[in-house]
């Protein structure tokens, strides 16, 4: 569909038409002075008027009474949680008196779900997560359960942070990836597109003008600014390559004197999959639940083997991490596994700065 | 949908006791019409104690023994000592078979050397078996088992046999002092690497033990001419789910549980004997 307009004060027949095609909506709204993605109730909970402040290890929040509703960069989680969940069971055994043992599988409970405010570089993790979960040879059955429950309004990033670096991976600020529907804001009006079918059938049922000449130019305008305001960017050279023969490079040590190993960068990153495996068994005996729940490659025992343990060191367990991402993703997945959504900079109580970071190692 | 994270329910047919923390279980699915269940040499499967948890074990027994298959399996972390209290009649869960087995098929013709280190290691003995059983398919044959004392040596009485086989070579090695009366070598099983006959441009080597050991093993290989990519591994890494998505066994790109664990030497010489990797 052709870029068309809806007005701000008509926004909320967006949300009501979602409903009333039988969405459940998560939407952006502040809770625990961040940006999260939570179930909408009430038009209200949009973050109107709120911008973010994000630096190294720093992330806050300002009132700043603007008409806008997504002004800021990305809070600690968006998609990721929604699709992977951090906890969930996968299977129960029963146990019957003559020792047999039943097996039931115990796939989430799924609702069609709309998701507002999608942003690049959330839709590129999401891509990534579909070919670790879905396009090799064993597929999850919970991920995609949820991923085929999924209405995507994405919305062009028109406020990233001082952390972000999406232009320099290529996966932003503007959406490159597939969506329902796509909003982009001005100020007085979206313009808004759909990506899909399903996205269309929504879009027909809004009042819509179609976009003027004058439109364009400031949806332009903002994806310029939002190019030119990103600041940090990863070193201009095959990373991949280069980090494969830094394997022993004294920096490793450096960032390790920084690094708590408390695994934030992990669970705030949106391609980040790691996760272990864990049986509970109820108090009379009868049942155990085995479910999984996200784990990091800065945990001691991710790395743990019968007695010994691969990779206790600080410098072992980020080189891990680090290697992961933006080396051995690409020959998994064809495509390094950082967005450049900044979070893992934003989060990390030491303040460690990937893009520093890699400048440093993969300095000829 | 199939589910590759769901167990299936399998019988305990027989446990066997092959040293004091060693033990064999075979097995059999209570519902054989659930699974179509065929594996190679080198596979594992995830077995599950009731309440307790998962484990990755490889499958010992032949692929043409249809009805049960056999895990060797040693008592040493919370699910495996939990398991070794399992009896004939005791259920458990197994989902598998997972990962990539020993090139058996491209090894026929060749002279097969086998390097394994430490406890029994399990993955190298179905090999042992499967080829003994088809001897015919291969060439010349090298056993080679290095353990730390002589008492480690599980299956003692079937190297005395396998050495019996024609156009088979038996070498075992005791690391530490095993007595006067200890018949074999007393070192590293590495250091008889010069003894070992066979065709560096008509054999596969399948090793599998602790790294150290491996790698000890590799280089007087491929300096007498064998190619990396004839040089196989099987490798261990913490695994959990033992379908590529939970993680925890990554080397390098490659997941040890679904693209090994039986490797080419050529295929992750990148890491191999990097530490932390």
């Amino acid at each position: 569909m052709n870029q068309r307009t809806l007005y701000k004060n008509d926004f909320d027949s967006l949300l009501k038409t979602l409903k009333l095609e039988g969405y459940h909506i998560i939407a952006p709204q502040v809770a625990d002075n961040a940006i999260v993605y939570r179930e909408l109730l009430n038009f209200s909970q949009l973050p109107l008027g709120v911008s973010d402040i994000q630096g190294r290890g720093k992330y806050a929040l300002e009132v700043c009474g603007h008409n806008n509703w997504f002004a800021w960069a990305n809070g600690p989680q968006a998609l990721k949680p929604l699709l992977f969940s951090a906890n969930e069971p996968l299977w129960s055994a029963t146990q019957g008196e003559d020792k047999t043992i039943h097996f039931e599988q115990k796939l989430p409970e799924v609702k069609p779900t709309a998701v507002l405010g999608v942003r690049a570089c959330d839709l590129a993790a999401l891509a990534l997560h579909d070919k670790h979960f879905l396009e090799r040879e064993y597929v999850d059955p919970y991920y995609q359960q949820r991923r085929n429950s999924l209405l995507l309004i994405a919305v062009n990033c028109s406020h990233p942070s001082a952390n972000c670096f999406c232009v320099s991976t290529g996966d932003g600020p503007f959406v490159q990836q597939a969506y329902d529907i796509l909003l982009t804001e001005l100020d007085d009006r979206f313009l808004i597109s759909s990506g899909s079918e399903e996205g269309e059938k929504i879009c027909r049922q809004l009042t819509l003008d179609d976009a003027t000449e004058t439109d364009l130019q400031r949806e332009e305008d903002q994806q310029k600014t939002a190019i030119a305001v990103q600041k940090k960017s990863l070193p201009n050279v095959n990373i991949a390559d280069s980090l494969q023969k830094k394997l022993n490079h004294p920096q490793w040590e450096v960032i390790a004197e920084k690094c708590l190993s408390c695994g934030n960068c992990t669970a705030v990153c949106p391609s980040c999959f790691c996760h272990k495996e864990i049986d509970q068994q109820s108090l009379d005996g009868e049942n155990s639940l085995h479910s999984r729940h996200w784990d990091s490659c800065f945990s001691q025992e991710h790395g743990h083997i019968h007695g010994a343990h691969i990779r206790e060191e600080t410098s072992k367990q980020y080189r891990q991490w680090l290697t992961h991402k933006f080396s051995a993703w690409v020959e998994q997945y064809g495509k390094s596994g950082c967005v450049g959504c900044g979070r893992c900079i934003s989060w990390c109580p030491a303040g460690i700065d990937v893009t520093e970071e890699l400048s440093v190692l993969c300095d000829e | 949908m199939n589910n590759p994270y769901l167990p299936f329910e399998a019988t305990v047919v027989e446990r066997i006791q092959e040293t004091p923390t060693i033990f064999t279980l075979r097995l059999k699915f209570c519902d054989s019409g659930e699974c179509d269940f065929y594996f190679e040499p080198g596979q594992f499967n995830m077995l599950y104690l009731f309440g307790v948890g998962e484990v990755p074990i490889s499958i010992v027994s032949d692929p043409k023994d249809q009805t049960c298959f056999d895990h060797t399996i040693r008592a040493v972390g919370r699910v495996t000592n939990a398991m070794s209290k399992l009896q004939a009649g005791d259920k458990v869960g197994v989902r598998g078979p997972y990962g990539r087995g020993w090139p058996l098929k491209e090894a026929e013709g060749k002279d097969i050397v086998l390097i394994t280190g430490g406890l029994g290691c399990a993955p190298v003995s179905s090999v042992i078996r499967y080829v003994i059983r088809r001897r015919e398919q291969f060439n010349h044959l090298v056993i080679m088992q290095g353990v730390k004392h002589r008492d480690d040596l599980i299956w003692q009485n079937q190297y005395d046999q396998w050495r019996e086989i024609e156009n088979t070579q038996v070498l075992l090695a005791a690391s530490e002092d095993s007595g006067s009366d200890w018949p074999w070598y007393s070192g590293h099983v590495t250091s008889l690497m010069d003894n070992v006959e066979f065709n560096p441009n008509n054999s596969i080597a399948m090793m599998c033990g602790p790294e150290p050991m491996m790698n000890a093993a590799i280089s007087p290989l491929t300096k007498r001419g064998l190619a990396e990519r004839n040089i196989w591994l099987s490798m261990e890494r913490n695994m959990q789910c033992a379908v590529g998505h939970c993680g925890h066994c990554q080397y390098g790109a490659k997941f040890i549980c679904k693209d090994g664990p039986v490797f080419p030497f050529s295929d992750i010489k990148e890491y191999f004997g990097i530490k932390g990797y």
